[in-house]
């Protein structure tokens, strides 16, 4: 039970991560499809930066530096689609879709490259990272507390914040609900959009991070991330684009998904002899069912997907 | 005659083929840079080799042997790009058609194995359950407002995980893999036709591969020449004004996730009842051949014709790729070419404005001097009455 409870903790801050991550992007009115590769390229900033920190390094030097680099890598990623999507007036569902398949590949890549350089007989896109990853758990009782959890928390309050009581937040929402009104009254709209995509890199980064030491100690990279991304939006449909609710949503979806990692340790479920697969399966299940019946009322951000155009009318 | 000047720049069809050709060296030369940086002694033989592909080898024979391979696998490509043209005309990004492919291997496989049915038969049935993935995705759509593109990756993982559930059952006891289609029952394996001998007895070229073309003109046809065409388009560009001119954009927006899904669907049967692959009952991601289909649809310029070549294009990169020096590089590279690719097909839209103005404010330039030339004789010639 209390794996269970690690397990959903766990799965949750990814979600909320990521989940806020689009939510800051579509406020500003830029649809982040690309959330899936800018959690694997954050993941792959985390991982390098593990792989290569001394052995010896301390707790807090190493939490700095792997955050720091997942998060500057997720950034820089973002900015792709922000140069595409804002500046170039690109179409949001291709530019998005193209950073997750090149996430994946580049990664892969990459990782490739960097194991068959120490050696030659090691063509596996897999990373370990068994002993740094300890830096970030706390044992209390049997329950693995991870720093994570309580990064995911944190965020979630400053976005609430930053969202609905700063002058950035909700000049922030008006470029996502009406950029034509927001320019009026002096706001940047690009800039806030860029501000919008970065954020949702910062996020989707440190999202990425925490996915892949969620309950393993190495990444195949060739998966990418499973679907998490979109995982997550389904996420902040769900949350009707609110923090708070976001979070409930993600605690919901994070109990769903950990059930796949843990159903075996529950007697009632093993009785039941239903295939491993179909439990890898519930989340997506689930997220479909959710969204089915609530995206009819949608409260999305109402100029979101639109290029944003000084010229027209 | 002035206006003959440009008008070869300025037609979409010529802007569009430049604006793709501009995507590929792009897209090539930063893969050059990828290959530099990993290792520079042979990033020069790696780029040859991606972009050689079966001319790697020196008989003539065994390259038009690699080249109808490659064929092969251009089909159920050209399907998947298929698929998502027709819904992207239709104004849905049909990125579901990953796992509408997944289930037509699915359905198609598993009647070839399990009930014995021929070809024929196991090709319709594919159809039908890529018809009823993309059915799913057009009714949350409609009905319910889920954006395609999340219900389509949901759809994704669901199918990948059903099919590997199902293909279980018929698979070989000692490996992953299902039973080979060839040797468990021939009847299901399309019929060349004698196109196997044009490609030195390659046995995997089928008739799926003229077929695939076909449909490719087919799609031409449904989209521009038929009423249906008409009216998937026109709510494809404006929804509402669909429906005030009396369409059913509702039912249009099911039945384009239907055709979609059922295109996707044949391009699976197309690779699965030719033999060359079988499914890895295992595999834990979703086949790339749907997401392929994307690159190819966008680098084809979003037209049946041009999709045919560019789907080949993408294929003969990615099948380039499995050439490499695996000591030297992975076969991914090929990957990350495509997808650069596509992320570059974002700016084809802003690339045509760019061009498009500078023709017209060269015209206007020109038209300027002229009229100013004009006047000046005029003024000289006034001068000279005086």
């Amino acid at each position: 039970m209390i794996l269970l409870m690690q397990y959903t903790l766990i799965f949750a801050s990814v979600l909320i991560l990521v989940a806020l991550g689009g939510c800051f992007s579509e406020h500003s009115g830029v649809i982040n499809l690309g959330l899936e590769g800018i959690m694997v390229m954050g993941s792959l900033g985390g991982a390098l930066a593990m792989k290569y920190m001394p052995a010896g390094s301390s707790r807090f030097a190493m939490i700095l530096v792997v955050v720091l680099s997942a998060i500057a890598v997720g950034m820089l990623y973002a900015s792709l689609l922000a140069v595409a999507c804002i500046n170039f007036k690109a179409d949001q569902t291709l530019v998005g879709t193209a950073l997750n398949l090149l996430g994946t590949a580049a990664a892969t890549v990459i990782v490739k490259a960097i194991n068959s350089a120490e050696n030659p007989d090691n063509v596996s896109a897999t990373i370990q990272y068994v002993n740094a990853k300890k830096a970030f758990l706390v044992n209390i009782g049997s329950f693995e507390f991870n720093w994570f959890m309580l990064m995911a928390l944190i965020a979630l309050i400053i976005a609430y914040v930053t969202l609905y009581k700063t002058r950035f937040g909700l000049r922030l929402m008006a470029c996502g609900e009406h950029p034509q009104a927001a320019d009026s009254v002096g706001i940047n709209v690009y800039k806030m959009r860029w501000a919008g995509v970065l954020i949702s890199g910062l996020l989707g980064g440190l999202g990425g991070i925490v996915y892949i030491t969620a309950g393993v100690s190495e990444w195949k990279f060739e998966t990418g991330a499973a679907g998490f991304g979109f995982l997550a939006l389904a996420v902040m449909i769900f949350g009707q684009w609110k923090p708070w609710r976001i979070a409930l949503a993600a605690l919901l979806f994070g109990l769903f998904r950990a059930l796949s990692n843990v159903y075996a340790g529950f007697d009632f479920l093993v009785a039941l002899n239903i295939p491993g697969s179909v439990y890898n399966m519930l989340p997506y299940i689930i997220s479909l069912l959710v969204l089915a019946f609530t995206s009819k009322n949608s409260r999305a951000p109402k100029a979101e997907g639109i290029p944003y155009d000084k010229g027209s009318r | 005659m002035k206006k003959d000047k440009y008008a070869f720049w300025k037609s979409s069809v010529v802007q569009s083929i430049l604006a793709s050709l501009l995507c590929i060296i792009i897209g090539l030369l930063i893969g050059y840079i990828v290959l530099l940086f990993i290792n520079p002694s042979g990033a020069w033989g790696g780029i040859t080799t991606i972009l050689k592909n079966f001319f790697t080898y020196p008989s003539h024979q065994a390259s038009l042997k690699y080249f109808g391979s490659t064929l092969v696998k251009t089909a159920p490509l050209l399907m998947c790009a298929l698929s998502i043209q027709f819904s992207y005309k239709v104004g849905l990004f049909n990125i579901g058609a990953a796992g509408q492919y997944v289930a037509g291997a699915g359905a198609c496989l598993f009647a070839a194995l399990a009930w014995h049915w021929p070809w024929y038969a196991c090709l319709l049935l594919a159809m039908l359950a890529g018809a009823i993935f993309g059915a799913l995705s057009g009714f949350l759509k409609a009905y319910c407002n889920v954006n395609e593109v999340i219900s389509g990756i949901m759809l994704n993982w669901i199918g990948l995980y059903a099919v590997n559930m199902l293909l279980t059952n018929v698979k070989e006891s000692a490996s992953p893999y299902t039973q080979n289609v060839a040797s468990f029952n021939s009847s299901a394996l399309m019929p060349t036709l004698g196109l196997d001998k044009l490609f030195s007895s390659n046995k995997y070229v089928t008739i799926a591969v003229p077929l695939s073309i076909l449909i490719a003109i087919l799609i031409w046809v449904i989209l521009s020449k038929t009423k249906l065409g008409y009216e998937l388009r026109a709510t494809g560009f404006n929804k509402d004004a669909a429906r005030y001119c009396g369409m059913k954009e509702k039912k249009n927006i099911i039945l384009t996730l239907i055709i979609g899904g059922a295109l996707a669907g044949i391009g699976a049967a197309f690779l699965y009842l030719s033999g060359y692959e079988q499914w890895e009952c295992t595999q834990s991601s979703v086949p790339a051949m749907g997401f392929n289909g994307i690159a190819a649809t966008f680098l084809g310029g979003l037209d049946p014709i041009g999709t045919i070549f560019s789907s080949y294009f993408i294929q003969h990169i990615t099948s380039g790729g499995a050439y490499l020096d695996k000591t030297m590089y992975s076969s991914q590279i090929s990957d990350l070419i495509s997808s650069i690719i596509i992320y570059l097909c974002g700016f084809v839209l802003f690339f045509k404005y760019y061009m498009t103005n500078r023709i017209n404010r060269r015209e206007e330039r020109a038209q300027a001097k002229a009229k100013a030339a004009a006047e000046n004789v005029s003024d000289s010639q006034e001068g000279g009455e005086q």
